[in-house]
């Protein structure tokens, strides 16, 4: 393991805006420059930027790709077209989730693997194993940034400064041009539930980028602070949090991203797990008030442990405390009522549908 | 940042001793530390707490930070805009952002606290 943490291209520019950092995945990120609500409620209402340069990115290319793809990944990740990418999971042989990722699709036989920063490594090794013999496998993470930008006016904090039509790219589509005078890969993607692109440029631009992006009037930066709040507000799972080896996509409630018409590694175990039944599943819980019930927290039911919060926050958007837990299968409907143990404190939760944030503009 | 008047702990709250009351918060680089303060757990009124024992909770939205009793004392009063607006921790710590008063203090616990220097000179070598 590395024990030295890495630090993006965009460091010093946090570090000249006054960002608080925390060390996560292995990385030095910022994690807030004026602070979490204000940066939360400013990407709702205008436009932020995110670096997320600590997130992995792979590169399958040859003319297996296309079926190596196919049988690594969870979704239908083999029928996408040039200029389209997908949301899946790489699963273990027991459907566990190795991590959940986005697989682009460049060329007729080449794509690109967009993964968590925490397990890039492992993916990494796991894939390899996998790939057909003649399938070239790049590991693109130390010369890739991504920057985030998300919020409502993305669009209008981007149209100038790409020569791209960015209007007409719709949800999970991507295109390639240029970002100013440099080059670009442009998805229409994000983790936040508002309109918004993700921006892959090299990294020796990233800086720059950054920095000429942050001078649109609308736009500011926000932290990791934020994103996990906004992803929240969507019920967007995090790996780590809601997903891990020991939980199977149909758990955490994620079924359209799984083929099951097609082979793909963990199939049988799904299957099977379908067959045989299902003791927990994730579900979003609304909090009566505003203290959170965080990630770890024991869920009960008649007094019974039954489940565990994996992910809790007061949410900036509807002024009250929400979280992500998993309970008994059979407990999941909306208004089924739980209580979660804080320490000494009871708190009463009740099951709502996601997302607990309904007024997003992902899909605008 | 560090009103000369009041007394601290190596926690970062404040008080601030009036007759036989104390009233006690957070400081600036507590504040400031915790980030967005998005729920205060205050105690009830009544209850009997001694010197540095737990008296609150303040959760931010990372985190949920446990206060202590500056003092031994009854609770008198607590802070009631922090049921609405925990943020008015952020903005006033000082001030506005108080969180509760004990009475029946015990002045020779005094001699626990932080003077405004010592207090300074301890966040500056955090």
């Amino acid at each position: 393991m590395a024990t030295t943490v890495k630090n993006t291209p965009l460091r010093d520019s946090h570090a000249r805006r006054g960002a608080k950092f925390t060390e996560f995945g292995g990385w030095n990120m910022p994690v807030q420059y004026k602070g979490i609500i204000h940066e939360h409620k400013h990407t709702r209402s205008a436009v932020s930027v995110f670096d997320i340069c600590h997130m992995g990115e792979f590169l399958l290319k040859g003319a297996q790709a296309q079926g190596d793809v196919a049988r690594l990944i969870s979704n239908s990740v083999e029928r996408i077209r040039v200029g389209q990418c997908r949301y899946g999971f790489l699963l273990n042989e027991s459907g566990g989730i190795l991590d959940d990722l986005i697989t682009y699709r460049l060329e007729e036989e080449t794509y690109m693997l967009v993964v968590n920063a925490c397990p890039t490594e492992a993916d990494a090794e796991w894939i390899r194993e996998h790939l057909s013999p003649g399938t070239v496998f790049r590991e693109l993470s130390e010369e890739t940034a991504k920057i985030d930008v998300q919020g409502p006016r993305a669009l209008e904090a981007l149209s100038d400064a790409a020569d791209i039509p960015l209007s007409r790219l719709a949800y999970f589509h991507f295109e390639r041009g240029k970002l100013w005078e440099f080059e670009a890969l442009i998805s229409r993607t994000g983790y936040t539930g508002e309109l918004g692109y993700e921006l892959y440029v090299k990294s020796n631009a990233a800086e720059a980028i950054w920095e000429r992006l942050l001078e649109h009037p609308l736009v500011e930066p926000a932290g990791l602070g934020a994103r996990d709040t906004l992803r929240l507000e969507m019920g967007y799972p995090l790996y780590g949090q809601e997903m891990d080896e020991h939980r199977t996509p149909f758990e955490a409630g994620l079924d359209p991203y799984v083929k099951l018409k097609k082979d793909f590694i963990g199939r049988d175990a799904l299957l099977r797990q379908r067959a045989e039944g299902i003791s927990q599943g994730l579900v979003g819980l609304l909090l009566e008030g505003r203290q959170a019930a965080r990630h770890g927290f024991p869920i009960l039911r008649d007094g019974v442990p039954c489940g565990e919060v994996t992910s809790g926050s007061f949410a900036p958007s509807l002024g009250r405390a929400v979280s992500l837990g998993y309970v008994p299968w059979d407990h999941r409907a909306p208004g089924t009522r739980f209580e979660i143990r804080s320490g000494h404190r009871a708190l009463t939760a009740e099951v709502v549908p996601l997302p607990f944030y309904k007024k997003g503009t992902v899909r605008a | 940042m560090i009103p000369k008047n009041l007394k601290y702990t190596e926690e970062h709250e404040w008080v601030r001793v009036e007759d036989d009351s104390a009233t006690i918060g957070i400081s600036d680089y507590a504040q400031e530390a915790l980030g967005d303060i998005t729920f205060v757990e205050l105690p009830e009124i009544g209850k009997q707490v001694a010197q540095f024992e737990d008296l609150a909770v303040i959760e931010s939205v990372k985190a949920a930070s446990d206060i202590y009793a500056p003092l031994s004392g009854k609770v008198l009063e607590v802070n009631p805009a922090l049921e609405e607006a925990p943020e008015t921790i952020n903005q006033d710590c000082y001030g506005e952002g108080w969180i509760c008063k004990l009475s029946g203090i015990v002045e020779t616990e005094m001699e626990k606290l932080l003077s405004a220097e010592a207090y300074e000179k301890l966040i500056a070598s955090e």
